[in-house]
């Protein structure tokens, strides 16, 4: 059945249809006609007003990455454009299916200066998965199904679709929402290659220290049953990345946690010392290989991944194998001969039990981060889920949290954005009203993108926010601290202009930090609770989960508490910094 | 360092050419020469690039090429028993002396003479890129005014 619509009736009526139940954005000039259609149909789909369109981005993200279904994001042209950059490069690099919608100024128009003119087109191209801009209202019905498709579909990634003002007003005479896709430079490989799965299996045969390598496609593909299936049938010891932790229970008997910079020492000295890897949606990233030349000297290399450009992109890779983890695992645990527990079960267990991870609680009378984040862990439903800023608070809640779910701990791992937290938690609650959603922050992040704190009151997403206070930027503060000879340079945020010229520690005659959180808080009609102790951080932590409503909890830390372990930067990954006992 | 000769065929569209040149760039990689033209279906064309350089970051871009959604077949060239031909329209300094044996040439090489002035000769040239090197240098020494290279086009015999 086909009708007369409008550009902009039919992107709205084409987000219905593919089930978009929140539409993340931000008006402006180009995008009213699609607003006025928003008005007209907004019992059928819910628009979120952020207070940024870099924050309306990582909410779409967020609601991705919780929910597994393509989160949308509307802006204007021009800086509404440019303003979304960082949030599509963040779920480029996480491989997060969002369609971004840009208005563009009239087709007329383009090309020369226009006002509120950028060439998202250009601007983007390497940071999507594909970009559209359409030049005639007849394209936009295909243009959207495919655009969700590719978004979801191989690899996911963003799309975006740039939408000239003239194109939203024109009309199309027979407009149907189309029910094929056919694009002929785009099939992704799906399943693997019988031959390649078949020598997968042989390799795993003749290995006797296998570990395997689990990353974001694990999540993507929904492939932890298989996963666990076939580690716990080869009784491979297992590493989940960043990006996967949570899809291998942590307290598995063959789970070592996370790998690489800040990773745990089995992990790492599992990786060093193992003759085969089998890694399973993981890309090897420069934070996990260390110094690649010297990574895994023994290892051969099952790489399972449904990115081809990922094979052999860092390290040279023996077994290829291109297709969907889930539907290549399928295929792999039926065939792999049962392994028994070896010598090296025995190896990686004496680790586990040597190398805790562990901080010091008898340094300082400060409350420290990692205390913080355990707390959480033990108050917080079994459910939750955590997003997280970037830098100490993101390394102390991927090694301090307990995961026991995919999905559940969002984090920007590959581009490593500040201020992805909030947003993401808003965009996650949206997606799980009835779960706790939580945003484990630095003090330095969270004021990237403080003001979705309004969205979250407006909208009444009841987010809690625990902001771990050391009154510095934390991660590149312990960089100078471990390697620059403590020049805390640009990084105190308590320094004001009146300060010593040369400061490297904090003292309590200190100029006081602003913003007070509580304060600001309490001005976005957020609830803020501001803890100094640590014996107070469990009723912090339960005054915040009894609130109904958002939070924000401010702890104060211990200021220059590191992350540790630590493999610093280019070093092989069994050389690793630690604290000392 | 090997030179690759790569077919792309991609989708008629405006774009196509800044996305496909984009992943050259973004991996610090430069191209040597990029033709592109419409192809039997006028919806597809035909980009023939040609670049030296090392294997890994190579097979890396054609990976990376084959990701573009405009982008329908990635095909390396190299090795293969292929055809490639290349096009070359040159001005050469010439006075009366000199005229006689660059017109010699141009025949040798069996390209055309298309203009000719008090000063100089322009000439077209067509053929493997051995060729059109081996008729550069001949004539170098009688002065080059101005040159341009059509750039490769290659296809699988």
């Amino acid at each position: 059945m086909s009708k007369s619509m409008t550009g902009a009736e039919i992107l709205v009526d084409a987000l219905i249809k593919e089930g978009t139940e929140c539409l993340f954005g931000y008006p402006g000039g180009v995008v009213i006609p699609i607003f006025d259609v928003l008005y007209k149909r907004q019992k059928e789909i819910r628009f979120i007003l952020a207070r940024h369109e870099q924050g309306a981005a990582h909410m779409a993200d967020g609601y991705a990455r919780a929910s597994g279904k393509v989160g949308v994001c509307l802006a204007t042209s021009g800086p509404g454009a440019t303003n979304l950059v960082t949030g599509i490069a963040t779920a480029h690099m996480d491989s997060i299916p969002v369609v971004f919608i840009t208005g563009q100024v009239n087709s007329a128009l383009i090309g020369t200066d226009a006002f509120q003119e950028a060439n998202i087109m250009g601007i983007t191209q390497s940071i999507t998965k594909h970009n559209y801009l359409v030049n005639d209202v007849k394209d936009l019905p295909r243009i959207i199904t495919e655009a969700f498709h590719i978004a979801a579909t191989g690899r996911p990634g963003p799309v975006l679709i740039d939408l000239p003002v003239d194109v939203s007003n024109s009309t199309l005479e027979d407009y149907s929402y189309p029910t094929e896709i056919n694009i002929r430079g785009y099939k992704p490989s799906v399943k693997g290659h019988r031959k390649q799965i078949t020598k997968a299996a042989e390799f795993i045969a003749n290995s006797e220290r296998p570990v395997i390598f689990a990353g974001g496609g694990v999540v993507i593909s929904d492939s932890y049953k298989e996963l666990r299936e076939l580690a716990e049938k080869i009784n491979a010891p297992v590493t989940t990345t960043l990006m996967a932790l949570g899809v291998f229970p942590e307290d598995h008997e063959l789970h070592m946690g996370m790998p690489g910079m800040h990773g745990t020492k089995v992990a790492n000295f599992g990786l060093m010392e193992c003759d085969l890897i089998i890694s399973i949606g993981a890309r090897f990233d420069d934070r996990i290989t260390g110094d690649v030349s010297k990574f895994a000297p023994n290892a051969k290399i099952i790489h399972i991944d449904i990115d081809p450009a990922s094979v052999s992109k860092i390290i040279k890779v023996d077994v290829p194998v291109v297709g969907d983890a889930k539907s290549v695992l399928e295929e792999l645990i039926p065939i792999v001969a049962k392994r028994e527990k070896n010598h090296w079960n025995d190896e990686v267990a004496g680790w586990k039990k040597e190398h805790k991870m562990f901080y010091r609680t008898d340094d300082t009378d400060e409350v420290k981060p990692q205390y913080v984040v355990e707390r959480l862990c033990a108050n917080l439903p079994k459910d939750s889920i955590i997003a997280t800023e970037v830098g100490q608070n993101q390394m102390w809640a991927a090694q301090y949290y307990e995961y026991t779910y995919p999905r559940q701990l969002l984090t920007s791992g590959g581009l490593g954005t500040m201020g992805f937290g909030l947003p993401a938690a808003i965009g996650a609650q949206l997606a799980f009203p009835g779960r706790t959603v939580i945003d484990i922050a630095g003090d330095g992040s969270i004021q990237m993108n403080i003001q979705e704190l309004a969205t979250a009151f407006v909208e009444r997403v009841p987010v809690k926010v625990a902001i771990l206070n050391n009154g510095y930027l934390g991660m590149v503060r312990q960089w100078q601290d471990l390697f620059w000879d403590k020049n805390y340079s640009g990084t105190c945020l308590k320094r004001q202009v009146d300060c010593p010229d040369i400061c490297c520690s904090p003292s309590p005659t200190c100029a006081p930090y602003v913003p007070d959180f509580v304060k600001l808080a309490e001005s976005y009609n957020v609830l803020g609770l501001r803890c100094t102790e640590a014996d107070k951080v469990d009723e912090t932590i339960q005054k915040a989960m009894a609130y109904d409503g958002p939070v924000v909890m401010e702890f104060i830390v211990a200021k220059e508490e590191n992350v540790f372990p630590m493999v610093p930067a280019g070093k092989p990954i069994n050389e690793i910094l630690d604290v000392e006992i | 360092m090997k030179k690759h000769v790569i077919s792309v065929l991609v989708e008629n569209q405006f774009g196509v050419l800044g996305r496909v040149a984009n992943l050259f760039s973004a991996r610090a990689y430069n191209i040597d020469s990029l033709t592109v033209g419409e192809t039997e279906d006028p919806g597809i064309s035909r980009m023939t690039i040609v670049a030296v350089g090392d294997n890994n970051i190579l097979e890396q871009i054609q990976k990376q090429l084959n990701k573009l959604i405009d982008v329908i077949k990635v095909r390396d060239l190299t090795g293969i028993n292929l055809v490639e031909r290349e096009a070359l329209l040159v001005k050469i300094n010439s006075h009366a002396a000199s005229r006689a044996e660059i017109i010699q040439a141009i025949d040798i090489f069996k390209g055309n003479v298309v203009g000719i002035q008090k000063d100089s000769i322009t000439t077209e040239i067509f053929g493997d890129s051995d060729k059109i090197e081996a008729f550069i240098e001949f004539i170098r020494p009688f002065g080059i005014k101005e040159m341009v290279r059509s750039g490769r086009i290659a296809i699988a015999r």
